[in-house]
């Protein structure tokens, strides 16, 4: 018998420390879904080292997502007893790995985010927002130095890895408009000095990615309709899949333990 | 009890001494001491209190480091001691001692740059080889065995070696 899920008193903290944590979880999840498939062993390694610092980032987030509800959630329960409607992360990280083009496009235009993020994060009021930002910024600088690495020797490489990324940037580019989202509940922290705006960072984060992708001989889409909805529930078909996976053993066999 | 004959001072020397003999699981060379991620030991109502910081978020040593300090000081007649993982400051390689980066080069992997060289979006990094000290070096991936590695090659020895990444 599956175990049924809990119900979170989403204060505004509580929510804005999910919605980071969901970030890093997730796309952790998904970056060890390479393991053992990887093109080449040394990617295999990095691959599955990132999804690792993710993983660290995201047991942090939940805890302290945990102590500040104050209801007894643990980050065990936060991450396997919530729904998929109750996960808020960005839409960008829940997407299929797809060929290595993809999940490297995916990774930079996150790596790129998250670095400025939790570097502007350092300063929050909040000492242990600040203190998580501290450590996660310094595994970050090195996602990001390895994407970007990626999408130039995949770019400029051959006419079918750039064929490739190329896609890539297209399909995913309709998922990074989120991360510059900010809702009212998220606005009110922002002034108050816990929250990160990321608006501030938007200029920073389009040169980054701008600078690399032109040295990668791409291009970046003209439109710029954006996709949304992960911060608030709704999300792609993917992310119930990804769950169902990452959830079963403890919604089979409730509290199990190692 | 023999610890009841000590002070707090005392102690909390004694501790830490116990403490620091503990060693990174997955660098036996170097003790937590070396590491810097022993910060801080104290006493509370006569009972040891130890600090020890994550060297990166999803290190899974931290585990076993705990279990081995608490280990450690019980067989020294130290009881229920505790051991809290702080986060902040945010540890860095920088921490890391003198005595500590040359057992590690000793040991076959070359110690961590300044803190200061991950920024470079594209490497710049310069390691020796830790083998025989030559500077033709190349980096073969940014992620190595363990969290805190990464994978070099020495184009003079010809040798791979792992690099300690600056953090």
């Amino acid at each position: 018998m599956a175990v049924a899920s809990i119900e979170i008193s989403e204060t505004p903290l509580v929510l804005y420390t999910l919605r980071r944590a969901d970030d890093a979880l997730i796309l952790g999840h998904r970056l060890s879904e390479w393991c053992g498939h990887a093109p080449i062993l040394e990617e295999d390694m990095a691959l599955t080292n990132m999804a690792l610092d993710l993983l660290g980032q995201a047991r942090e987030l939940y805890s302290y997502a945990g102590a500040v509800e104050g209801n007894g959630n643990d980050e065990d329960r936060l991450a396997y007893l919530r729904d998929v409607r109750q996960y808020r992360n960005l839409l960008l990280v829940e997407q299929l790995n797809g060929d290595f083009a993809r999940t490297m496009v995916r990774q930079f235009f996150y790596s790129t985010f998250a670095d400025l993020y939790w570097r502007a994060m350092m300063k929050s009021g909040d000492a242990t927002l600040a203190a998580i930002a501290a450590k996660s910024e310094k595994e970050t600088a090195y996602h990001l130095r390895h994407s970007s690495e990626w999408m130039v020797r995949l770019g400029d490489g051959t006419a079918e890895s750039h064929a490739r990324t190329q896609t890539a940037i297209d399909d995913l580019w309709a998922f990074t408009g989120e991360m510059f989202e900010v809702d009212p509940g998220e606005r009110a922290l922002i002034e108050a000095g816990t929250a990160v705006d990321p608006a501030t960072l938007r200029p920073q984060w389009l040169k980054i990615i701008s600078d690399v992708v032109a040295e990668a001989t791409l291009t970046l889409p003209k439109g710029d309709w954006m996709q949304q909805g992960g911060r608030s529930g709704r999300h792609s078909e993917h992310l119930g899949h990804l769950l169902s996976e990452l959830q079963s053993m403890q919604r089979t066999f409730p509290g199990v333990t190692w | 009890m023999v610890i009841a004959m000590f002070d707090d001072a005392e102690l909390r020397q004694r501790a830490w001494d116990v403490a620091a003999t503990v060693v990174d699981p997955e660098i036996p060379v170097l003790s937590i001491a070396d590491l810097g991620v022993l910060r801080e030991v104290a006493v509370r109502d006569g009972q040891i209190e130890v600090a020890i910081t994550p060297t990166y978020s999803g290190c899974p040593a931290m585990n076993m480091i705990t279990l081995e300090i608490e280990l450690a000081l019980e067989r020294e007649g130290f009881r229920n001691s505790k051991v809290r993982t702080v986060l902040s400051p945010a540890w860095t390689t920088d921490w890391m001692s003198e005595d500590g980066r040359n057992k590690l080069r000793e040991y076959g992997i070359a110690p961590p740059q300044p803190a200061g060289s991950r920024r470079a979006l594209f490497g710049v990094e310069q390691v020796k080889c830790p083998q025989c000290g030559s500077s033709d070096t190349e980096v073969l991936s940014e992620f190595g065995s363990t969290s805190c590695k990464a994978l070099w090659r020495c184009k003079s020895c010809r040798e791979p070696f792992d690099y300690f990444k600056c953090h």
